[in-house]
């Protein structure tokens, strides 16, 4: 077997100057809210980490995470840094398919059992044995299952692999669950997104390169370094919050000036990604700066949250028919204890015995 | 269970449980006080009963004649949480939102730094008509374990609304939920505790008005 790619030797035989490296590092680091000094060592790490075998699973899923890594914004240092893990499998990106791609993943997982990245993007269906979603014949449970033994961990890429996402949402006919529900004995990541940042996804392989573990994760297993603070929080938006200026509709006076998109249904205060730092494609800007509320998309049930346009302090249910039974029948309620205290009242009254002064002089004389 | 399935749950069927207890409570307590009977007429009525219970309704909101010299603390305090409590309520724009929602009306709300200060200042007033109504002797005999359940669930959400809306204590979402839930608890408690007042304050008041106004005596 020939000498093992390092990194280093991957991006200088593409040409990368040492000049594009150090940036590409000192943007990681402070990406992943590592302190300068981490720097040097954040870029020797890199340089001298071995591709990592990594095989990447789609399952129930819509490529729009496979898309926004690839497309993010060509050709970028990130997408380099992709190209630099050693991708086994990927059943969208890879050139062979049919059985043959099926063997190169086979062939990954066995040469590299145990130390292997694996990456999953989609839901798994769980209903009736997950018949719903299947690869090569195989389904998407029991494909995981096997990939997940020889995993040195997990990434869980996307809302969908994360949390569940839109095949999770009511009435989830196929039984969908996120990987973390079905794997429990392996270190998982959960880049949480529809789709996730793509600097996000590189984030994560490069603190894994750099470190050969997983970075410190929030109580949903997501990297706390992107997922630490709300939209709302880092919003350019949130003083027109504060202000109480807010736009009424995506046409109005307010909406043409920027204000705050809450009435019109942003999700930023409940939501924690780096869309308001990291920005998309290539720093251009991030929904809400394109004058559209955020949905939420990586959190989880973001879908079953309440409509995506009714504000956050808003019911997520219908009302009205259960004020109105529950009006209804305590009117009845009401009216039944009433009529029982006048009942009692009459009966009391009717009982009511006038005493006589003869009685009370009767009284006395016994 | 997470911080967003609580709020989900808050916001959602939490809500739901909420409104069929709280309306059913209301009713049930108004319908019952509404059949208790009227005393009868043993001589003919003066005119202008009605009128006179509407002027009760109102009068009885104005402070009483020598209450600032009596009692300063509780008619300050007294004054500024109830103003407060609605201030915020009605004028924050998250909450303006939430009845937009149930009722499709919607009415220009405060900025956000306006309703804090009310909210601290309303704070402030409950705190310090708890502390004088534990150090008081003649307040502490008087009061029940009802009024400071009262006192608790009425300050819960004011408080929690607070470290919610700073960042305080909890994350976000989860101090959101707990206001919601604190909200709900407030909600549920109410038609059955004293603060039945806040609906039962106008029947009481113009009951008491409209009897001195058809005996012709003043209320």
């Amino acid at each position: 077997m020939n000498k093992p790619i390092t990194l280093g030797d991957q991006l200088k035989q593409q040409g990368i100057s040492r000049r594009s490296f150090l940036k590409l590092c000192a943007v990681t680091t402070s990406m992943m809210a590592l302190p300068p000094a981490m720097i040097p060592r954040v870029a020797a790490a890199l340089e001298k980490a071995l591709r990592p075998s990594v095989i990447w699973l789609s399952f129930q899923e819509c490529t729009g995470c496979t898309e926004s890594l690839t497309r993010s914004h060509a050709p970028t240092l990130e997408s380099l840094i992709f190209n630099a893990i050693s991708l086994d499998y990927h059943h969208t990106l890879q050139a062979a398919s049919g059985t043959a791609a099926e063997a190169a993943r086979e062939k990954a997982m066995e040469k590299f059992y145990g130390k292997y990245l694996l990456i999953v993007d989609g839901s798994i269906p769980t209903r009736d044995n997950g018949i719903y979603s299947t690869i090569a014949g195989r389904t998407n449970l029991d494909m995981l299952q096997e990939a997940a033994a020889g995993a040195a961990a997990i990434v869980a890429v996307g809302t969908c692999a994360a949390f569940g996402g839109i095949p999770y949402a009511r009435p989830n006919p196929t039984g969908a669950v996120p990987v973390s529900e079905l794997v429990k004995d392996k270190p998982i990541i959960n880049v949480s997104g529809c789709p996730p940042i793509p600097v996000v996804i590189t984030g994560v392989l490069a603190h894994y390169l750099t470190f050969g573990e997983i970075p410190p994760l929030d109580s949903l297993g997501r990297p706390s370094a992107f997922f630490g603070e709300s939209i709302h929080d880092r919003c350019y938006r949130r003083p027109f919050y504060d202000q109480g200026k807010f736009a009424k509709s995506f046409d109005d006076e307010g909406a043409r000036n920027g204000w705050c998109l809450y009435e019109l249904g942003c999700k930023g205060p409940t939501t924690h990604n780096a869309c308001a730092t990291t920005k998309w494609n290539g720093g251009a800007s991030f929904p809400i700066e394109s004058g559209h509320p955020c949905l939420g998309c990586s959190e989880p049930n973001f879908w079953d949250a309440g409509g995506f346009y009714e504000a956050l302090s808003t019911a997520t249910r219908p009302l009205s028919s259960w004020a109105g039974a529950a009006v209804a029948a305590g009117a009845v309620a009401g009216a039944a204890i009433g009529a029982s205290s006048l009942r009692k009242r009459a009966t009391a009254k009717r009982a009511h015995h006038r005493v006589t002064a003869e009685e009370l002089q009767q009284k006395e004389d016994v | 269970m997470s911080p967003e399935e609580l709020l989900a749950w808050a916001r959602g069927p939490g809500l739901q449980i909420t409104v069929v207890i709280f309306l059913l409570g209301i009713t049930v307590r108004l319908t019952e006080m509404w059949l208790l009977g009227r005393a009868t007429d043993f001589a003919a009525a003066r005119k202008g009963g009605a009128a006179a219970g509407w002027r009760t309704v109102f009068h009885r909101s104005l402070p009483t004649p020598g209450v600032m010299k009596q009692a300063p603390l509780v008619f300050i305090g007294g004054y500024i949480f109830h103003l407060g409590f609605l201030i915020t309520l009605v004028f924050f724009v998250p909450h303006i939102e939430l009845f937009h929602g149930l009722w499709g009306m919607r009415w220009p709300g405060l900025p956000g730094s306006l309703v804090d200060l009310t909210a601290v200042v309303t704070i402030a007033a409950m705190i310090a008509l708890l502390v004088h109504r534990l150090v008081d002797p003649v307040r502490r005999f008087l009061s029940n374990s009802g009024d400071y359940i009262a006192w608790t669930v009425s300050f819960l959400p004011l408080i929690t609304g607070y470290l919610a809306v700073h960042r305080l204590a909890l994350p976000y979402t989860q101090m959101l939920a707990i206001h919601i839930l604190s909200v709900e608890l407030l909600l549920v408690v109410l038609p059955f505790t004293k603060l039945i007042h806040t609906f039962s304050f106008i029947f009481s008041r113009w009951y008491n008005g409209a009897m001195a106004g058809r005996k012709g005596v003043a209320s």
